[in-house]
């Protein structure tokens, strides 16, 4: 592969007016909608915290009262990811609301296979958001390609009226009303927001690590107006989403030429054509990022991409790639910087990639800290104890 | 990152198959309501494939497809939407297309016809997806704990052979009560799934699930009508 030298996007500032946005702004479509009666919109909770977007428009973002949309690959196979989240806002002595009466957004499954239809995923997009809305709390989005997915419904839904109609027949054989919300909220983007007060609150120094970042397509690319862009983040010349949070939390961020590249999930190939996942992410991200960088750390805001680039890194080193770049969400190093546990919170042997360095250069004792997590799994097998609580967590 | 296999452009593949068949695929994909969206004309810049992974490992363009489309090129289009539109990764990096096209959503209602009609590409496509929709359709996440076991993703090394022989445990460590699950991603209630069954059957989706694969239709048939009969909605109208 060519290395191109790395023109430094920073030379720059671009100060978006929303005056001149070349897009609609379709909130105001969604607030219109309200007033004829077609729905319901759901309100950003106050006092609620203010990003901008692409445009230079203000996207509100809820301090609490949040309805936490969780993300199936995150759940399942990284725990540690949501659980950050959720630690972030108990840390913080906030409301908020981890939903049973809530399912995937079927995303994955629809740009896998396509097997299933945009009336399909409006209904399903709309129910989550009914029951979100039944509870008073407001939906925070914790998976990139939900995010991402659950605009493009939006868009469906405010550009057709068709679809509307039946969607909102569906909703009402289910008994529920049909609710926008007022804004769609991902979970990174409420990190960010809280970066200043994560910052405040922080006990582990971070000046000594060096991350690239990755931004996930579908949070960047799809939809691409609504992504958080900062004129002191790289000018705003891309966004300033995870860029931001590290940042603040004294990180130092390099820059990679394949920035822009997406980390190589592909939705179907991920499950039954790894070879393409496999290749791309060792390829054209991870090498990369260690050729141009040498980081400690990537790090990453979606589901898809922390699997990928974590995942294909065994296979890579197998065939003498240079690897071994630990990878975690911006959530996980968020809370490991207020000094949540690396494997009661942050559940890193969920992770493929040696971490262990990293937590070294950060002067974590990882073997008291996993033996600490062993002593409370011991005493689960033992039968000691059912769960691993909050309580259990914070020791 | 070695290109797989060369894609037969040379339209002799489906030469048998009728010009009016491939013209009523095409009709159904300008049908759909994402087309006048999605495709606007083509510059054939290349943009798009700049910023395409899949372009970088198949012999794959996005290029290749909007143009074909624009051009309303039916006997190609066919071609590409049985050989080429299950190696897009859904990306949507192409979507910084200056004709403000999304080639990744040609791609995506390409594929919702192909799969619509059945066509064997796409059953081919599909193969070995089967347990994936399943667990979709009928738990409400797609991805589960269980589902990591070492013979599924040998290529990630000796981590999910520790993860699944801890499974349980490892789970009753999570302090969030709703990821103490192994067959689901998080704790879901049944009238949630119900909900979800419901949403299936009144748009659709489980007659398209029945033509592109029965076997798995009928797993799922039985799995729902147990559940939906349990819940009292034995006498439901999906219309
Ligand atoms: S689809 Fe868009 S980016 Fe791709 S070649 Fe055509 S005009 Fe260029
Ligand atoms: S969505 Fe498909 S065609 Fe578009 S850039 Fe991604 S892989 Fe390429």
């Amino acid at each position: 592969m060519i290395h191109l030298p790395i023109v430094k996007a920073v030379d720059r500032k671009f100060e978006a007016n929303p005056e001149e946005a070349p897009k609609e702004d379709i909130r105001e479509a969604v607030l219109q909608l309200e007033k004829e009666g077609e729905w319901e919109v759901s309100r950003v909770p106050e006092p609620y915290m203010e990003v901008k977007t692409k445009y230079g428009r203000s996207k509100k973002i809820p301090v609490q009262k949040t309805w936490h949309h969780k993300s199936c690959g995150q759940c399942g196979h990284i725990p540690g990811y949501s659980t950050s989240i959720f630690w972030l806002n108990r840390a913080f002595g906030l409301d908020y609301h981890d939903p049973t009466d809530q399912t995937s957004c079927t995303a994955w499954n629809y740009y896998a296979s396509a097997t299933s239809n945009p009336e399909a995923q409006a209904a399903v997009a709309m129910r989550n958001f009914a029951a979100a809305a039944e509870t008073g709390y407001f939906p925070i989005i914790h998976c990139g390609t939900s995010f991402g997915h659950y605009k493009e419904v939006r868009h469906a839904l405010v550009h057709q009226p068709e679809l509307r109609r039946k969607v909102k027949k569906i909703l009402e054989k289910l008994g529920k009303k049909l609710v926008m919300p007022e804004e769609i909220v991902h979970y990174s983007e409420w990190v960010l927001a809280m970066r200043n007060r994560i910052a405040e609150r922080q006990v582990l120094d971070m000046s000594m690590i060096t991350a690239t970042v990755h931004p996930a397509c579908h949070y960047h690319k799809l939809v691409e107006d609504d992504a958080v862009y900062d004129s002191e983040i790289y000018g705003a010349q891309r966004t300033a989403i995870i860029t931001s949070t590290l940042q603040a939390l004294g990180i130092k961020v390099g820059d990679y030429s394949t920035w822009y590249d997406c980390c190589g999930f592909g939705f179907r190939h991920i499950l039954v054509s790894r070879d393409f996942s496999r290749s791309f992410s060792v390829q054209r991200k991870i090498e990369v990022m260690m050729e141009e960088v040498n980081p400690d750390i990537t790090v990453t805001h979606d589901t898809g991409c922390v699997t990928t680039l974590d995942q294909s890194q065994f296979a890579g080193k197998a065939h003498g790639k240079k690897v071994g770049l630990p990878v975690l969400s911006d959530s996980q190093i968020a809370a490991l910087a207020m000094g949540a546990h690396p494997y009661k919170v942050l559940q890193m042997h969920w992770h493929n990639t040696d971490n262990t360095r990293f937590l070294e250069k950060l002067g974590i004792d990882h073997a008291k800290m996993w033996a600490e997590f062993e002593a409370e799994a011991d005493k689960i097998r033992r039968g000691e104890k059912q769960f691993l609580t909050w309580e259990d967590a914070a020791k | 990152m070695a290109a797989k296999n060369t894609l037969d452009l040379s339209m002799n593949k489906y030469a048998d198959v009728p010009y009016e068949e491939k013209e009523r695929l095409f009709e159904e994909m300008k049908a759909d309501h994402r087309w006048n969206h999605v495709l606007y004309g083509c510059y054939e810049c290349g943009i798009c494939v700049a910023a395409c992974p899949s372009a970088r490992f198949y012999d794959f363009s996005p290029r290749v497809i909007a143009q074909a489309a624009a051009r309303e090129d039916v006997d190609l289009v066919y071609t590409l939407m049985n050989d080429s539109v299950w190696d897009c990764s859904q990306c949507f990096s192409c979507d910084r297309c200056p004709r403000q096209n999304s080639p990744g959503q040609i791609i995506t209602v390409m594929r919702e016809v192909a799969v619509k009609n059945g066509l064997k590409t796409a059953k081919e496509a599909l193969e070995g997806y089967g347990r994936i929709i399943y667990k979709i359709m009928s738990t409400g996440t797609q991805v589960s704990p269980d589902m990591l076991q070492p013979n599924a993703f040998p290529d990630w090394g000796g981590h999910v052979k520790d993860i699944s022989d801890n499974l349980d445990v490892w789970r009753k460590a999570l302090p969030p009560e709703t990821l103490h699950t192994t067959e689901t991603g998080w704790q879901i209630t049944d009238k949630t799934i119900i909900e979800l069954y419901l949403i299936w059957h009144m748009t659709g989706v489980m007659k398209l699930i029945e033509g592109v694969d029965e076997g798995l239709f009928m797993i799922l048939v039985d799995v729902m009508e147990e559940r939906l009969e349990e819940a009292g909605y034995d006498n439901i109208s999906f219309d």
